[in-house]
């Protein structure tokens, strides 16, 4: 960080904090801050050495077996299917996030790996297949039965336990993809200026703010 | 090791800075400014948040969706590096301790991702003994750091409003944000019960104050450090600024082993291990100034033992590493039924709270002796990893759209259920005084080293019935608090006496401080009252390791006001050659 590269800083925030203003007012959102990062031209900025290294081991290993990601994707599409407002959790690449979680945080592997082998096994008994190779209507017998916390029978609580831990990593992968955002309406993290909720909330909820408020908060 | 040698900086500083946070950043800035020849020491990497901060990337932009790892224990788009653990540098605990130690390592520290609630102290917190008969005064009081907080609100900038309380301050604020829906709905519960509620105060720019720095725009990840230095961050507001005087030698990765003195006792540099190519250097100046962290901070003085220092250096009081102590912290939070099915709009604001409550209560009325005050939060997030998870545990205890359903389930219903329940949350935090005491400390550990060989710091904290029964008290308020808003408690409603009340352990909330206290008498203090070692004259430390107490304020805007009257008195002395 030379004298030179801090002043170059010092004029790009000036210059952003006035573009800012403009880019409100302009259909394009996308702000000129995201251009900052290419003037250090790293392959990862931002990221301390560790953080690559880690990265990089992380990817260049697999965790699930072909069959396993075959289950897992199913089960996915079972928990957030495609409907009238998004598509499915597959649509949103949920299972590739799935695959790269368990190798992030390794305390999921023991539970998914052995959950999805206790899946197999309940229908290998009842159906003589493993759980892809079922049918839609066996799947969906089986998935009834773990999918209800509360009305599950006892010895189906290990699949309850399982089937909990995928439908919240679905549901975390599927809601933090770019479709997941857009279906639960996320519309933040743009530039914009807070002017306070607006006031048909206000009406609403019966709230109003003070003269107090209106007078020493910002207003734009 | 045949080739093993110190290699000794030629240059003479007129500081050694070692730590570019809150406190060395501030003393780097003003050192600087005055035209002294400064040498900052970091022990981690640069960092420039215009470059290297992930502000504005979406949830989809990290593989993990945001989820925290030990480099970023607070998530991938964090803007702080390391934190709880640190490869290769470990720390221990005595036996029934569970202090939990935070430690940055980057330009700028911890300020790139805190908080920026910048609460002043009152005039009580620095005086609390003379009130309670417990802990200690500081040598100083309120008037005395009153013109260095005027100084840093016009500086760095901090939105509030002048409320006329006592012990919180007014100061020179800048137009806070309105409150969010939540924030509306919590100041009106809150204050029907008479708890007040009033905007906070968060180093933030709601308006332009110079050049160098941009004007927020509201995107709610102060958290991830400001591109445009629209928050306050030492490495964007002081250590940017201080290297454009050309006063400033930064040296990154270098790690402090040791504080050099000469046959007189007076310290002549550091010497540091540089974690890159794993070579000893040392830089010698005219003064030292330590800003590593209160804890780091009071290990390199412990680690800097010699023959007219043999307890370790500045510590002939026996007081470093002594009096260590955090802030208190318990939580609680739930979901406002009133607030499923809400329309969307944006409502991120700034990072963090629009609102909070500053301590409100007498202590002498109370069976605990220190106050705290709430932090609030809830609202539309950014959808991250662990997005609504364990909604099996709230959608059979709730009518969506008026249909009574299982809990748990799957397909399009589901669907529907987490966009009922988005944006319903709320959650309160208090965070409190502790009473320092002796018996709470750090100490070098006899048997271990780190993997530079730097003997590592064992801790031995325990809370004790102040404490506990305050955070009993939290939860009372919050469960009142959340109650009066026809909120339902969804997490920390179940704690008590077996767990302390839901009280996190000493070090969790990362306000460190008190281990090289200031005070007049030398036998009990390690610094006087311009945070300047009574043993070692051309010696400073302005972190938090010199507070006496840490009021239920948090410390960073108490941690810079101190520093900068440090950093001007020691330009008055080495000018005057006074050190």
């Amino acid at each position: 960080m030379d004298r030179r590269k801090s002043l170059k800083v010092m004029v790009l925030g000036t210059v952003s904090s006035g573009f800012l203003l403009d880019a409100c007012n302009t259909s394009d959102k996308k702000p000129i801050l995201k251009k900052a990062p290419k003037a250090g031209e790293k392959k990862h900025p931002g990221l301390m050495k560790e953080e690559v290294a880690h990265l990089e081991e992380v990817k260049s290993t697999t965790f699930f077996t072909p069959h396993e990601m075959t289950t897992i994707t199913i089960l996915g599409d079972i928990i957030i299917p495609k409907d009238d407002v998004s598509g499915s959790a597959s649509d949103a690449k949920v299972p590739d996030f799935i695959e790269f979680i368990v190798k992030d945080k390794p305390e999921h592997q023991l539970p998914m790996r052995g959950g999805l082998r206790w899946l197999d096994m309940q229908c290998l008994n009842r159906y003589n297949n493993s759980f892809a190779q079922c049918n839609h209507q066996q799947q969906m017998e089986i998935v009834d039965e773990i999918a209800w916390p509360k009305k599950a029978k006892p010895e189906m609580q290990p699949g309850v336990k399982f089937f909990n831990l995928v439908r919240n990593l679905t549901a975390t992968g599927f809601y933090t993809s770019e479709m997941g955002v857009k279906d639960v309406g996320y519309i933040g993290n743009t530039p914009n200026q807070w002017n306070g909720v607006p006031d048909d909330v206000l009406k609403q909820y019966n709230l109003a703010y003070t003269p107090k408020e209106l007078k020493e908060c910002i207003s734009f | 090791m045949g080739n093993f040698q110190v290699k000794v900086q030629p240059k003479k500083y007129d500081a050694i800075i070692v730590g570019s946070g809150a406190g060395g950043g501030m003393a780097a800035y003003v050192l600087a400014n005055a035209g002294l020849k400064v040498c900052l020491i970091e022990a981690g990497p640069n960092f420039n948040p215009a470059v290297d901060s992930k502000q504005l990337q979406n949830p989809w932009d990290s593989p993990r969706r945001g989820a925290s790892t030990k480099y970023r224990p607070f998530g991938d788009f964090d803007g702080c590096y390391w934190g709880w653990e640190i490869d290769g540098e470990p720390y221990t605990n005595a036996k029934g301790s569970d202090w939990e130690w935070w430690r940055a390592r980057m330009v700028g520290g911890r300020t790139n991702h805190w908080g920026r609630i910048s609460l002043r102290f009152g005039p009580k917190d620095f005086k609390r003994r003379s009130i309670d008969g417990l802990g200690d005064d500081w040598p100083i009081g309120y008037d005395d750091v009153k013109p260095y907080y005027d100084k840093i609100d016009r500086l760095l900038g901090i939105f509030g409003t002048n409320e006329g309380l006592t012990e919180a301050p007014d100061g020179i604020f800048l137009p806070p944000p309105k409150p969010r829906l939540h924030e509306l709905m919590i100041k009106k519960a809150a204050t029907s019960i008479g708890i007040p509620v009033i905007p906070s105060r968060l180093s933030i720019l709601t308006k332009k104050i110079n050049d160098t720095r941009g004007v927020c725009f509201y995107c709610q990840q102060c958290g991830r450090s400001c591109k445009i230095f629209a928050d306050f961050s030492s490495s964007s507001a002081l250590i940017l600024p201080a290297l454009a005087t050309g006063n400033v030698d930064l040296v990154v990765n270098a790690m402090a082993r040791e504080v050099l003195t000469n046959k007189d006792g007076l310290a002549t540099g550091v010497s540091y291990v540089n974690k890159e190519d794993m070579q000893e250097y040392q830089v010698m100046g005219r003064t030292v100034i330590l800003a590593a962290s209160a804890c780091e901070s009071a290990r390199l003085l412990l680690n800097s033992k010699s023959p007219r220092h043999p307890n370790g250096l500045a510590n002939s009081s026996d007081v470093v590493g002594k009096y260590l102590h955090d802030s208190t912290g318990a939580d609680m939070g739930g979901i406002i039924p009133e607030l499923f099915d809400r329309k969307r709009y944006n409502e991120d604001g700034v990072g963090g709270m629009h609102v909070y409550t500053p301590w409100w209560l007498d202590n002498k009325k109370l069976d605990f002796p220190r106050g705290y005050h709430i932090e609030y939060g809830g609202g539309f997030g950014m959808p991250l990893y662990g997005f609504q998870w364990g909604i099996e545990n709230l959608n059979g205890t709730y009518k969506v759209k008026g249909k009574q359903k299982e809990a748990g389930g799957y397909g399009a219903s589901l669907k529907e259920d987490y966009r009922y329940f988005f944006g319903s949350h709320v959650g309160m935090a208090g965070r409190g005084e502790t009473v320092a005491r002796r018996d709470n400390y750090c100490e070098i550990d006899p048997s271990v080293v780190d993997v530079y060989g730097i003997p590592v710091l064992r801790f031995h904290t325990k809370y004790s019935d102040y404490e506990i029964k305050q955070a009993k008290h939290m939860k009372e308020t919050f469960s009142e608090i959340l109650h009066s808003m026809g909120a339902v408690t969804t997490w920390g409603g179940d704690d008590g006496p077996e767990n302390n009340y839901g009280l996190h352990a000493p070090g969790n909330i990362i306000h460190e401080a008190g281990t090289v206290r200031m005070g007049n008498d030398p036998k009990k203090s390690a610094l006087n009252k311009h945070a300047q070692a009574h043993d070692c004259k051309n010696l400073f430390n302005v972190d938090g390791g010199q507070f006496v107490s840490q009021g239920d304020k948090n410390i960073t805007w108490t941690i810079l006001a101190l520093s900068m009257r440090t950093s001007e008195y020691i330009v008055d002395q080495l000018k005057k050659n006074q050190i």
